[in-house]
């Protein structure tokens, strides 16, 4: 297996990102980051989902392509079942 | 504002509501006893014994349509409201024909992929018009957990976390209490 490496410098050049989800503030490696990706991160497993970013709805086919960047507004509601 | 002028305004308002069931029946009834002008209302399903633990039709109703007999109860609580009842299933091809005129709309459906395909529709052709959602109100008690939060033009009525299961009906305390939020939630944006 290959063996990595890292050197200091590379880690002090890490790019973070501060992000609002659901009205808090999340700070994220990188500078930008799928949809699909954050859900993976968070461990958002749920099916039924709405998200939006800086109040635009992301359609549910989108969620691969759409990167989230510094400064962006997501929200991610969890619909359930009952009513 | 006297009851008078509350009427005055709603009498020219029109609100949508997606789902004759708990929470649509019981916001439904909310709405009209205040005087709502115009209620479109839309449920594809028939009456059964088993939603008569929380929703608001009655015994003689079983097996008629929601969306007929919801009418017919509406109209002996209020009969200065219109009423248009769509015996139909609601989907993203029809929403914004049937709700395009409503001031506002009401989610009241019973399953989680129903309400995703009315709120993704509703935030595609509608983002400007106030929709209001109910998220979780299965069981009983905590009647603290209950809460409205607003994510841009929609608003979340419910605990968002008591799903239904077997042992976790939907009955009819916390079911009434959010359809009540959400109608209360609706006449907020009304008066406003």
């Amino acid at each position: 297996m290959e063996q990595r490496i890292i050197y200091p410098y590379l880690i002090l050049k890490t790019e973070k990102m501060k992000i609002i989800l659901n009205n808090n503030p999340e700070t994220i490696e990188g500078n930008s980051i799928t949809i699909n990706h954050l859900l993976q991160l968070k461990n958002f497993t749920f099916k039924m989902l709405i998200i939006k970013i800086n109040g635009t709805l992301v359609q549910k086919g989108d969620y691969e392509t759409t990167a989230i960047h510094d400064g962006d507004e997501v929200s991610v509601l969890h619909l359930i079942s009952g009513g | 504002m006297t009851f008078e002028e509350i009427k005055n305004i709603l009498q020219h308002k029109t609100v949508g509501i997606a789902g004759a069931g708990g929470l649509g029946s019981n916001c439904a009834v909310a709405l009209a006893r205040v005087g709502t002008g115009t209620l479109i209302i839309a449920d594809f399903d028939v009456v059964s014994e088993s939603n008569l633990n929380r929703q608001y039709f009655f015994y003689d109703q079983i097996g008629k349509p929601k969306a007929d007999s919801l009418k017919a109860n509406i109209q002996r609580i209020n009969p200065a409201v219109t009423v248009i009842a769509h015996k139909i299933c609601l989907t993203k091809e029809n929403i914004p024909v049937l709700f395009r005129d409503c001031d506002i709309i009401v989610e009241a459906f019973d399953q989680a992929d129903q309400k995703e395909m009315l709120i993704e529709t509703v935030l595609t052709v509608f983002p400007e018009k106030p929709l209001i959602i109910g998220l979780g109100m299965a069981g009983w008690g905590k009647n603290d957990a209950i809460h409205c939060r607003k994510v841009d033009n929609m608003f979340i009525c419910g605990d968002e976390v008591s799903e239904i299961a077997p042992d976790l009906p939907p009955i009819a305390p916390r079911v009434g209490m959010v359809a009540n939020m959400q109608a209360n939630i609706v006449l907020e944006i009304l008066l406003k």
